[in-house]
């Protein structure tokens, strides 16, 4: 079938994934990473901080679509229709994604997953990203901030090179921590090195985070100390991306308390932190963090609860 | 708040567009025997989930029928991830068989492909005869379900473990047991990692299957070159995509050479028109769609839809008579 730039299939309905063959508006460095934009007005209509949207790649030999977190969307002034994702090149893939020009067309399914669930008190909001999972927490924090909540944010990377876009991060939020492994900005160590004193700080009372898996990890078993709510954005080889496949799936506990494998790709990729069993996948935390974390504790009584803050899930 | 999504017409798109008023004249009613169906696309066991996944996307009932992921008497979890890699034209994968168990399913899962008014062909697996026949029982008078796919591709416990579908006799003993427990049309679904898959059709046929689905995945490896780890956590997986499509052509044409009156639901690779056309003429009555949906998940309706235009463009009035047409030179 003949590709034109603007055809659409799917559903009408306001929250259903669609599939839109989107023209290429930009795709420039952005830091260590790349950004792409391209046109997908229905996508961008539908789409919430969180979600995903799966981008066909012709590479040679290469079949399946690449899930990228999307990290903006714009639905109004010069830039409406759009839909940016941020991407770092690991394999022929992203690699095929550099290759773009202006004006060609991709081909893109999305939204598709969970988006953040927003707190349904006016709390504020402490915002982790590691890596190009910075991205979808800049749009994310765009909404809480519309919403008229406070936003402060920890970013970490291995090197100064890759903190995404540092000047978009104190834009966002109240107050922006920096980490990098080798201190070449910021505070020397991981994002879970500072999280308890950030969050005392701040006085945070729930915790988003998108990155690695093992950062995930230590994010979410440092909340579950501290009493912390918090939701992350996972990553997991994804083949359909639109739940079919159960190759994405995370063992998730339930209320009834057992665990089960939840697809990542349509449960997810936003789930309760303190719900994935992390002991049971193979994702390795790192060497403990070395945060004193003795006054923090006094005040754990005061931590809003998950029910109090999402509901029912 | 968004505009209404445009829908674009694949007959208006194809080269043969002139022909699309004739079109609508070509019959591609799929007859298996016993069973009758609108159309011959059907999705892949454990490639659409139970329906109602790829029903955000579009109406699940244009497809001739829905082939639900495999049921076994208890839920299962399946195996940890990673699950799949993709390896060129093709992925492998090792699920483990997830699902909520045949029990979970029929409460939580028919009842919506019932409310659609779906035809289901419901698949099941299991690690005896014993427990194919269990799970079977309980799909006895399941409305909506038009057939059962049994998967015997599964490891024999009373066997070491080896697949019930490398051997005649283990294939011939479940079909056994789950022909007598089901009123509609029985398909063994098959395994091409045989020396001799007409043997093994033969005996699922005599055994009392009404039909064979060809093929199941090829068993695979892939390996990280630096860190030497496999790239599965169950270290060999099913191969599945393109890539397999010839092997499953080659089969589905072997077996309907022996068995030319078994209809045989095709299974492998398929992505495009000319792959159903393939199918078809290698001997397939039925052809089921697998991982192409994990590439676009409207493959199958997009196939239904272009089967249509392709047929008329070349003046053939129904898929069937195209059925085992090859040409040899
Ligand atoms: C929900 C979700 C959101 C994501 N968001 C982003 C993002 O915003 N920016 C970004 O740079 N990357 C993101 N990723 C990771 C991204 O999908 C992979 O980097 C990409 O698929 C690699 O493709 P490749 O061909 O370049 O690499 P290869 O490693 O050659 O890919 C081979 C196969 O492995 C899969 N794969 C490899 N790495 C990953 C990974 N980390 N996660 C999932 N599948 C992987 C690929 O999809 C492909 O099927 C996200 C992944 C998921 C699941
Ligand atoms: C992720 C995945 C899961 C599968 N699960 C099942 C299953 O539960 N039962 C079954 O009989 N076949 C299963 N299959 C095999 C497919 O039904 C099909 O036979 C095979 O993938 C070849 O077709 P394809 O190349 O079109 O995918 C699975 C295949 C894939 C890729
Ligand atoms: S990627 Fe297929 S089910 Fe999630």
């Amino acid at each position: 079938m003949s590709r034109r730039a603007g055809q659409v299939e799917g559903r009408p309905d306001a929250d259903a994934p669609v599939r839109v063959i989107g023209e290429v508006l930009a795709r420039r460095r952005e830091g260590a990473y790349w950004l792409l934009s391209f046109s997908a007005p229905e996508l961008a209509d539908r789409a919430r901080p969180g979600q995903f949207v799966e981008i066909a790649v012709e590479q040679k030999y290469s079949l399946l679509r690449r899930p990228f977190s999307i990290a903006r969307v714009s639905r109004q002034g010069p830039a409406a229709g759009t839909v940016d994702v941020v991407f770092d090149v690991g394999g022929p893939g992203t690699e095929w994604l550099t290759q773009l020009a202006l004006h060609d067309l991709v081909d893109v399914v999305g939204p598709l997953g969970t988006p953040f669930p927003l707190p349904k008190r006016r709390v504020p909001c402490l915002l982790i990203g590691g890596g190009y999972g910075a991205a979808p927490l800049f749009y994310l924090a765009e909404e809480l901030t519309r919403e008229g909540l406070r936003v402060d944010m920890i970013i970490g990377a291995a090197t100064r090179e890759r903190i995404l876009n540092p000047i978009e991060a104190k834009r966002a939020s109240a107050t922006v921590t920096f980490t990098t492994e080798d201190g070449s900005h910021g505070v020397q160590g991981r994002v879970t090195d500072v999280l308890a004193q950030t969050a005392e700080t701040c006085r945070s009372a729930v915790v988003y985070a998108c990155g690695p898996m093992p950062m995930l990890r230590a994010v979410s078993e440092a909340c579950a100390e501290l009493e912390l709510p918090v939701q992350v954005a996972v990553e997991e080889h994804m083949a359909c991306g639109v739940g079919v496949c159960f190759t994405c799936v995370l063992p998730v506990r339930g209320k009834d308390g057992e665990v089960r494998m939840r697809r990542a790709c349509l449960d997810g990729p936003v789930f309760n932190g303190a719900r994935i069993a992390w002991d049971e996948t193979r994702f390795e935390l790192g060497p403990p963090p070395d945060v004193e974390e003795d006054e923090v504790e006094d005040e754990a009584s005061g931590r809003l609860t998950d029910d109090e803050l999402w509901g029912e899930q | 708040m968004s505009a209404d999504v445009r829908r674009i017409d694949a007959a208006s798109a194809s080269a043969h567009g002139d022909a699309a008023t004739e079109a609508a004249d070509v019959d591609l009613t799929a007859d298996l025997g016993r069973l009758t169906l609108p159309n011959p696309i059907t999705t892949a066991s454990g490639c659409f989930a139970s329906g109602a996944e790829i029903d955000r996307f579009y109406d699940v009932t244009d497809l001739g029928a829905i082939t639900v992921k495999s049921l076994t008497l208890e839920p299962r979890q399946g195996l940890p991830t990673p699950r799949m890699a993709e390896t060129p034209a093709g992925m492998l994968n090792a699920i483990g068989l997830q699902n909520p168990g045949v029990d979970g399913w029929l409460e939580r899962d028919l009842p919506w492909l019932q409310g659609k008014g779906a035809k289901v062909i419901a698949s099941i697996a299991g690690n005896t005869p014993e427990e194919f026949r269990d799970v079977a029982r309980r799909l006895r008078r399941a409305t909506g379900v038009v057939a059962v796919e049994v998967n015997l591709s599964c490891p024999n416990v009373e066997h070491r473990g080896l697949v019930f579908a490398c051997d005649p006799k283990a294939s011939a003993e479940v079909i056994t047991a789950v022909a007598r427990e089901v009123d509609v049309p029985v398909f063994a679904k098959l395994t091409s990692d045989v020396t001799d898959i007409v043997a093994v059709a033969q005996a699922c046929i005599e055994a009392g299957a009404s039909g064979l689905t060809l093929i199941n995945t090829l068993l695979g490896m892939s390996i990280d070159p630096e860190t030497g780890r496999t790239r599965l956590f169950n270290g060999y997986g099913g191969l599945s995509g393109p890539a397999i499509r010839p092997v499953a052509v080659r089969n589905v044409h072997q077996v309907h050479t022996a068995l030319p009156d078994v209809p045989i639901i095709g299974t492998g690779g398929v992505r495009t028109i000319e792959d159903v056309i393939e199918m078809v003429r290698a001997g397939a009555s039925l052809v089921a769609v697998g991982t192409a949906t994990f590439v676009d998940p409207f493959t199958a309706r997009d196939l239904v839809r272009e089967l249509r235009t392709w047929l008329a463009a070349r003046g053939h009035t129904s898929v069937a008579e195209l059925r085992g047409s090859v040409l040899a030179w």
